[in-house]
């Protein structure tokens, strides 16, 4: 698999995929409130599921599980370690 | 708390400015990072067999959010509760009620014994004794059998699996998912769900959840949905069926506040309150079994008594005044009656009458009360029956010329009218805001008005009452 | 009679309240923290004879103040300055839980880390050292079970050791990129002698660097209010309520 040179962002992954962050393009309270979770530089995020409606989408950080909406995780950049090809 | 006080120290100003120059934005995220970075490190040392296989609780959550099951199972629990509380409710509300009238009897052989003035047994036994005690029999058993079964929710992790699932709804709306727990919450007592509504962080979306708060019907409300429900649309059905069918109705008066909480949110989040949504991050935290007993015993003991406290309370003064009111005269008239004549032409334009109106407005401190007002204040002589027969209710009801109609407006109207004045307390305390106040009293009333206005005339116009 | 004051500090979700429950049993009561819409929940036990009080901080992420349960669990610590200070972490996601325990290292020295919930863990598969964390941090370190009474009395004779001075402890105090400490020590400096000497210098200066201006605020309205500061032969002032 090829490592991808642009970051792309938490919400283009899919189930199963890991996720290495790069940086966070939120500012303010949200951004703290990102950072205390766990969703911190070089963390590794998993996606567990998608809520039935679409969005909300789970994942796991640090041991814990947090959803996030597209809004927020599509601010999220990273590179996509290993993907899932289903 | 928050000090008005500016920074007037010189030493202060200056270290404060020096400080602006080395403090800069990325500083708060080096430090989370590098406490992060040393937590990691930690762990490594520390923690051993750290296999990241797929845990129970991932298993649960994909039922409980599962795309087909997620929202069935919600609506089955919700039905399973009132189910519950509805079945398990009738009995021990029987019970406490021959209790109290037995008490009552014995009281008013005491008074007479001790030749007590007539209006003395009046306020206090009729009144007082009278009012309280319904109020205790009606609201108790619900109340100890719906908040444990609540809490072994809670303590187990469920809710936060609806705060996930509706979320895409709040957010069309223009709120936050988390406004579902809070009005979960609103199934005990909206006055406690308002204080719980600070889970929601941002200013705006805390707003929302706190204006239709009320649309969730509270502790104080059910027994008047579910009397009059059971005593005017189950009519066809008995026993566990009419049980069944009466949880249905309440189902539907649930969804009905759910829609009219979404629809409220996504006007005034387009209109007064509007904005980004902002500020999401929701934790699912892992399914734990809750100490079952410990669970129910604390609930029962701290929720139940709390709230029972609080209405008897708002109850006691309230059954002495509405004695009072209904046997002091003006003319020939109770001051009661003149105040339920004067309103009649507005109950009847909205499908009820002017005892229904009184008995709201007078049950504005709870909504517990609305019923026992009403049930005083039709009686001429001023005091409450005995409420063991429900079929003697319905018959005073009825002389009083209820039909279906009268039945369903007051349901809609109990849902939608503003909120108890402890709600509207703890609202003002929240939101410091006389203006928001307000209008969390003035929605909910405008919307009960509109929709049963529309009702009373399209069931007139139509010719079905 | 000594009342030992105990503040409960933690995540959200890690077993606080359970904790707080098995400790206090229904000797408690709860009402809103002073001027905030925060619920305050205090309760009391006994323990070899000794009084504690227990307050039950509100479960929050972090102590930076992002919200107001963060804003009071952070003030109570360092201006109400209990006798000692639980931290309950989740054994089942130590990395994030230790976040929040190595900020309330900076702030306080009289702290036990209570790690909770550790059949689960267990179950799962997960061991903890809990002889190597605590000297990794230097404060006490108690593995218990809430839910199963497990631990308890273990955590409650640490606490009794602790409150009575008979363990000193040797908090980690995290340490920061090159650039950061520099400038703590700058600022630091220029704090010295201005706030009490009980308010642990390094964390307010790293809290202004911050950006937390308020905190001074707090700070400096503290000073001038002599009530927080009487309390002689380790009596402490009476909990606000």
């Amino acid at each position: 698999m090829l490592m991808e040179k642009t970051l792309k962002p938490l919400s283009e992954c899919s189930f199963g995929d890991c996720f290495l962050i790069k940086e966070i393009n939120i500012k303010g309270p949200l951004r703290r409130r990102l950072l205390d979770l766990g969703f911190v530089k070089e963390a590794e995020i998993s996606v567990l599921r998608k809520s039935p409606l679409g969005d909300p989408v789970a994942y796991r950080v640090s041991n814990t599980t947090i959803a996030l909406r597209h809004d927020e995780s599509s601010m999220i950049l990273g590179e996509i370690v290993r993907g899932n090809t289903k | 708390m928050e000090s008005q006080s500016v920074l007037n120290h010189s030493v202060l100003k200056g270290i404060l400015a020096e400080v602006n120059e080395v403090s800069n934005e990325d500083i708060r995220d080096e430090i989370v990072s590098d406490i992060y970075t040393k937590s990691k490190s930690l762990c490594k040392k520390v923690v051993s067999q750290q296999h990241s296989a797929m845990y129970r609780s991932d298993k649960l959550d994909e039922i409980f959010t599962s795309r087909i099951w997620g929202f069935p199972i919600m609506l089955i629990m919700l039905g399973a509760i009132f189910y519950i509380t509805i079945a398990g409710a009738n009995v021990p509300s029987d019970m406490i009620a021959s209790l109290f009238g037995y008490l009552e009897g014995k009281l008013t052989i005491l008074f007479e014994t001790m030749h007590a003035p007539e209006w003395l047994h009046g306020i206090l036994v009729l009144g007082l004794f009278r009012g309280t005690g319904w109020v205790i029999s009606v609201m108790l058993p619900p109340m100890a059998i719906f908040f444990p079964i609540f809490a072994l929710l809670e303590n187990y992790g469920y809710l936060p699996r609806v705060a996930f699932n509706m979320d895409r709804l709040f957010k069309r709306a223009g709120g936050h998912g988390k406004q579902s727990l809070t009005m979960a919450m609103g199934f005990g007592c909206n006055a406690a769900a308002i204080l719980s509504t600070r889970i929601i962080e941002s200013p705006r979306e805390r707003m929302l959840a706190i204006l239709t708060n009320n649309f969730v019907p509270c502790n104080g409300r059910w027994p008047t949905l579910i009397l009059l429900a059971s005593l005017f649309m189950v009519t066809g059905f008995s026993g566990a069926t009419g049980t069944l069918v009466t949880a249905g109705i309440l189902i539907g008066f649930v969804m009905l506040g759910v829609v009219v909480t979404l629809s409220v949110s996504w006007i005034l989040s387009k209109t007064a309150l509007k904005g980004v949504p902002t500020h999401y991050t929701l934790e699912l935290p892992p399914f734990r079994k809750p100490k079952f007993w410990n669970t129910i015993l604390r609930a029962s003991l701290d929720k139940a008594w709390y709230v029972l406290k609080r209405a008897v309370i708002v109850a006691a003064p309230a059954s002495i005044l509405t004695w009072v009111f209904a046997n002091i005269y003006v003319g020939d008239t109770s001051i009661l009656m003149h105040f339920v004549n004067f309103l009649d032409p507005f109950g009847q334009a909205l499908g009820m009458d002017g005892f229904i109106m009184a008995a709201f407005i007078l049950g504005l401190p709870a909504n517990e009360i609305v019923i026992p007002i009403l049930i005083m204040a039709y009686l001429s002589q001023g005091a409450m029956l005995e409420i063991e027969d429900l079929s003697k209710l319905k018959q005073v009801f009825i002389d009083q010329g209820w039909t279906w109609l009268t039945a369903l407006n007051m349901m809609l109207f109990s849902l939608l009218h503003f909120p108890c004045g402890t709600t509207l307390v703890n609202i003002y305390k929240e939101t410091k805001s006389p203006k928001w106040t307000f209008m969390s009293f003035l929605i909910p009333t405008v919307i009960a008005i509109g929709v049963t206005w529309l009702t009373a005339t399209v069931a007139r116009a139509f010719g079905w009452v | 009679m000594r009342v030992n004051r105990i503040a409960l500090a933690g995540n959200p979700n890690t077993g606080k309240s359970t904790l707080f429950n098995t400790l206090t049993g229904l000797k408690q009561h709860t009402g809103n923290w002073p001027g905030k819409t925060v619920v305050h929940a205090e309760g009391s036990f006994e323990h070899k004879g000794e009084q504690y009080i227990l307050v039950d901080l509100p479960g929050t992420y972090s102590l930076f103040s992002n919200s107001a349960d963060e804003e009071v669990a952070r003030d109570y610590i360092i201006f109400d300055q209990p006798d000692a200070t639980i931290v309950v972490l989740d054994a089942t996601s130590l990395e994030r839980n230790l976040n929040l325990a190595l900020q309330v290292l900076e702030m306080t020295n009289n702290v036990i880390i209570c790690i909770n919930l550790i059949d689960e863990a267990e179950k799962k598969g997960i061991r903890i050292d809990e002889k190597r964390l605590a000297r990794e941090l230097g404060v006490p370190v108690v593995k218990i079970s809430a839910r199963n009474k497990k631990g308890i009395n273990r955590l409650l004779d640490t606490l009794s050791q602790l409150v009575k001075g008979q363990i000193v402890t040797t908090p980690y105090r995290m340490k920061y990129s090159k650039e950061i400490e520099e400038a703590i020590t700058k600022v630091e400096s220029k704090l010295e002698g201005y706030f009490d000497e009980k308010y642990p210098s390094r964390w307010v200066a790293l809290r202004l660097l911050d950006g937390d201006e308020e905190l001074i605020l707090k700070l400096q309205n503290h000073k001038n209010n002599k009530q927080h500061e009487v309390r002689t032969n380790g009596v402490p002032v009476s909990v606000k309520s």
